[in-house]
């Protein structure tokens, strides 16, 4: 074997390449978390409490054990303690206390999954009920609100609050200004396969097959909890089948298997939970209530940028959205100003969901500059290119590459934005109100420390790759290949990739669209350390392990990538029916690894944002604290019959502050503005601004 | 309140406790037997009882089209089926389908067009486009088809339309409708350079 000298002279980098593990997924032999093989195992399921608030008094699992085939049955009151309470969303069955309705209060484990359903309906649980409130009350979005707190930070740890120069000054002197006051809704991240955990104990050892955004991350907290040496935990998941964030932290059911499995040792535990149980404790995106004020000078710069945002969080654990942080750097203008304040209300803890953050934050921004447009009489594609600040508003660093006017631009010439009639309610074409609106897309650059990759010289001629990655369907299997083949100097056939386990060199999560990025910098780094360890000419069994290397001056550059969103919309006349009959994107994300699986990324977020705008929306019911619509026949997501001229397009270019590859990521940025978007056509179409998701059939009539 | 007690007494003790019975399946080509619970689905008769994990569990309500297989030819949803009921049935999923190592045209199809992400509703999403084109060829209209009493012809809107029992939560429909579309228009042309292999009708 000989590896070539870098830069290979055609580049595996930017290949067209069909994906690698397309062949097992076409089959559905690709084998996800409860589908990898396993001796006899034995069938897990969760019992739920039926109240929002308050405790159990008494508990009686006599009728549940008494039936054939029942292993154990688990609540508070045997389970093993955990070695940790620092996070208590994985403090599970440790005490009678019950946070939110649908919290896992118990578990049983039987020979078969019919009776170990049938068993937890058999668990009885006594509650004192304590009165409960699980709506986000849409009124409070008054910063200094009595009934919501100020965060410490926002997630992941961005200031709480901040203010540049003087708002109300600035909107006191505005020739135009709005104030806005818009809501997202309660989401649920909804991957197709469901949160599934199958684990054994085996010696003192726990062997888990989990679906997962991280094994390293599972790994780490499962250790943790459950007080074991992290040698001693060993998690795998090399096909993840969808996870949009709420697989990115692991969520009670894992620690309750790996309690089962550590009270039944050498038995395998399964547990895939139903789709009604991924409502209530596998995350979801808070729903938002956004004040946004803009004022803008006669020319429609902006003179004032104010983003008031309130989410909610949990009682167990807080999340923080951090809704308004795009308002710091999207807009040039001297006077910003954003908060965001918290509802700490007896629900289920919300986490990440696609772009948290920018995405409802961009929904409020977005629809607000649409506003202003209309008041200033502006375009909107000509209202955002003004205000095209020169260097980051928030920190003053120049951008590393801020390319929103050229995604605009283009994105209106091939959408066919020129001479487009800006008076609302204006056209009316078989019944249908037809109307075309924009808006702008934006996500961090984000690359994760401590990631390293294994190369191995195999005997067949092969190098193996090793990384703890995960692909949850971003196409990593593929990308990381592609990036390797290029690092190592061979063709990508040559390359054998490994995934998806605890055992294989550190990763991190694929979140933030920071995986291809951090994990092929880390090939990209111990690919280097390889060739210079081994030569060109490595034997069998030559390995190195190592990480990323530092790439200078990264930090000196605000790292951000930008898009452009047009949207096509129309409302039936008589019946508020709402179609999206077109929706193109153009998106400047650094350099693109695999146009094929980019295309599909930026189509997939696309269509989830369309998603967002058209239907999805948890209902809670306020008596009892649980989504009532939980499940896909009543939470609606885009069908295929949905999505009809759907494009997705990106900028030639290629980044240099963040890393070798050029890369700066592309998974989430494409939900960001989609549904401003619609919102935007949708109010040109019929003259009714919507500002509370979803553009639902009622709002027009 | 009463009556409610008792109902659910009744459901949650079945008298005499789980019934089994053998259920007969032949599986992707083989014959397969099992003992199962008679509350048991096709679908988790299919994964849990004889390993097929193919056909995927993505909502076991029959909403969201991951468990798709072709029972007796037709597509089907495997969670919304008893094993006991479908006894002496014929099941293809999408692991039986490819033949001497090749995988199916639609398959191959869902490959070229990259009609998928995760992978997880692919198989369902496969059986179903293979339905759809069967029942396309067979003269079915659907919900958006104009003239009742003319051949099919299966353009984005039908495919779409047809397809729309199969959800996909990474948003691959654009792949997916155009896979679909390549196999129709295949299909189209084969029967148009030989005759004798269409008219369907």
């Amino acid at each position: 074997m000989t590896l070539q000298a870098d830069p290979p002279s055609s580049p595996a980098i930017g290949a067209d390449l069909e994906r690698l593990d397309g062949a097992l997924k076409v089959t559905g032999t690709a084998p996800y978390a409860y589908e990898q093989p396993v001796e006899d195992p034995v069938f897990l399921q969760v019992v739920q409490s039926t109240i929002a608030r308050g405790r159990i008094t008494a508990v009686d699992t006599a009728e549940a054990e008494a039936l054939p085939g029942v292993l154990l049955v688990l609540t508070h009151e045997n389970a093993r303690r955990v070695a940790s309470t620092d996070d208590l969303e994985f403090a599970v069955l440790q005490e009678p206390d019950v946070a939110y309705r649908g919290q896992v209060v118990g578990a049983v484990v039987a020979e078969d999954a019919e009776t170990a359903r049938q068993a937890a309906a058999l668990v009885r649980l006594t509650y004192d009920e304590q009165p409960h409130r699980v709506i986000l009350d849409a009124t409070s979005t008054h910063p200094d609100s009595p009934d919501l707190y100020k965060p410490a930070a926002v997630n992941p740890s961005f200031e709480t609050d901040t203010e540049q120069g003087d708002v109300e000054a600035g909107l006191a002197g505005a020739a135009t200004w709005v104030d806005v006051r818009l809501s997202t809704a309660w989401l649920n991240n909804n991957p197709l396969e469901p949160h599934t955990t199958v684990a054994r104990s085996h010696g003192g050892a726990l062997t888990v097959h989990d679906s997962t955004q991280g094994v390293h991350t599972v790994k780490g907290t499962l250790a943790t909890v459950l007080g074991l040496p992290g040698e001693q935990v060993r998690v795998l998941s090399p096909y993840v089948g969808g996870g949009f964030g709420s697989k990115g932290n692991p969520h009670p059911h894992e620690v309750v298997v790996c309690l089962a499995a550590l009270a039944l040792p050498g038995r395998w535990v399964k547990y895939a939970a139903t789709r009604q149980q991924m409502f209530a404790f596998t995350g979801y995106r808070t729903p938002t209530v956004q004040r946004v004020r803009l004022g803008a000078d006669a020319d429609g710069h902006l003179v004032a940028v104010s983003h008031d945002a309130v989410s909610q969080t949990a009682t167990v654990k807080e999340f923080a959205e951090q809704t308004a942080v795009v308002s710091r750097l999207m807009y040039g203008s001297p006077n910003i100003r954003t908060t965001h304040r918290l509802a700490v209300i007896d629900v289920p803890i919300p986490s990440w969901m696609r772009a948290p953050g920018e995405c409802p934050g961009m929904f409020g921004l977005e629809v607000a500059m649409d506003e202003l447009a209309v008041a200033a009489g502006l375009d909107p594609v000509e209202l955002r290119v003004r205000n095209d600040p020169p260097v980051d508003p928030e920190t003053g660093k120049p951008w590393g590459q801020r390319h929103l006017v050229e995604c605009l631009r283009e994105g209106a010439e091939r959408f066919g934005w020129a001479g487009r009639d800006p008076r609302p309610r204006q056209r009316l074409v078989d019944g249908w109100w037809v109307g075309t609106g924009v808006a702008s897309s934006v996500y961090p650059a984000m690359s994760m420390p401590g990631n390293e990759a294994r190369i191995t010289a195999l005997d067949d001629g092969c190098l193996e790759v090793g990384i703890g990655a995960a692909d949850i369907g971003t196409g990593a299997w593929t990308a990381l290949s592609q990036i390797a083949a290029d690092a190592l100097g061979v063709g990508v056939e040559r390359i054998r990739l490994r995934i998806g386990d605890s055992d294989l060199p550190n990763a991190s999560v694929a979140g933030g669209s920071s995986g291809t990025s951090s994990w092929g910098a880390a090939i990209v780094g111990a690919a280097g350390a390889f060739r210079v360890q081994h030569g060109a000419r490595p034997a069998p069994g030559a390995s190195t392990t190592a990480g990323m290397l530092d790439v200078p001056g990264a930090d000196d550059v605000a790292q951000y990538s930008f898009g452009a969103q047009f949207a096509e919309v129309r409302v039936h006349a008589d019946t508020g029916e709402v179609r999206v009959p077109r929706l193109l994107g153009v998106f400047s994300v650094g350099r693109i690894v695999n146009p094929r699986t980019a295309r599909s990324q930026f189509l997939g977020a696309m269509t989830m944002g369309m998603s967002m705008a058209l239907h999805e929306q948890s209902v809670v019911d306020p008596r009892f604290g649980h989504v009532v619509n939980h499940d896909l026949a009543e939470y609606h997501i885009t069908a295929n019959a949905d999505v009809v001229d759907l494009q997705a397009h990106w900028l030639d270019e290629r980044d240099a502050h963040r890393n070798p590859m050029g890369t700066r990521g592309i998974g989430e940025i494409g939900i960001v503005g989609t549904a401003a978007a619609v919102v935007n056509a949708a109010h040109h179409a019929t003259g009714v601004r919507v500002r509370d998701l979803p553009v639902t059939a009622d709002k027009f009539l | 309140m009463e009556d409610t007690t008792t109902r659910e007494a009744a459901w949650t003790r079945p008298p005499g406790g789980p019934h089994r019975q053998t259920v007969r399946l032949r599986v992707d080509g083989r014959d397969r037997t099992l003992e199962a619970d008679t509350r048991t689905s096709l679908l988790d008769a299919l994964r849990d009882g004889l390993g097929v994990m193919s056909p995927k569990k993505g909502c076991d309500h029959g909403q969201c089209g991951a468990c798709t297989v072709l029972l007796d030819g037709s597509r089907s949803l495997a969670c919304l089926s008893l094993a006991v009921a479908v006894d002496g049935s014929e099941v293809t999923t999408a692991a039986g389908l490819p033949t001497d190592g090749h995988l199916h045209p639609v398959q191959q199809a869902f490959l070229d067009a990259d009609g998928l992400q995760c992978g997880y509703c692919t198989p369902g999403q496969v059986c179903s486009a293979i339905g759809v084109l069967a029942e396309a060829a067979a003269g079915h209209p659907s919900h958006v088809t104009a003239d009742l009493d003319a051949d099919v012809v299966l353009d984005a809107a039908e495919v779409s339309e047809r397809m729309s029992g199969n959800l996909c939560r990474c948003g691959a429909y654009v792949g997916i409708t155009e896979a679909v579309l390549r196999c129709a228009s295949d299909a189209a042309a084969s029967a148009a350079s030989d005759p004798a292999a269409g008219g369907a009708r």
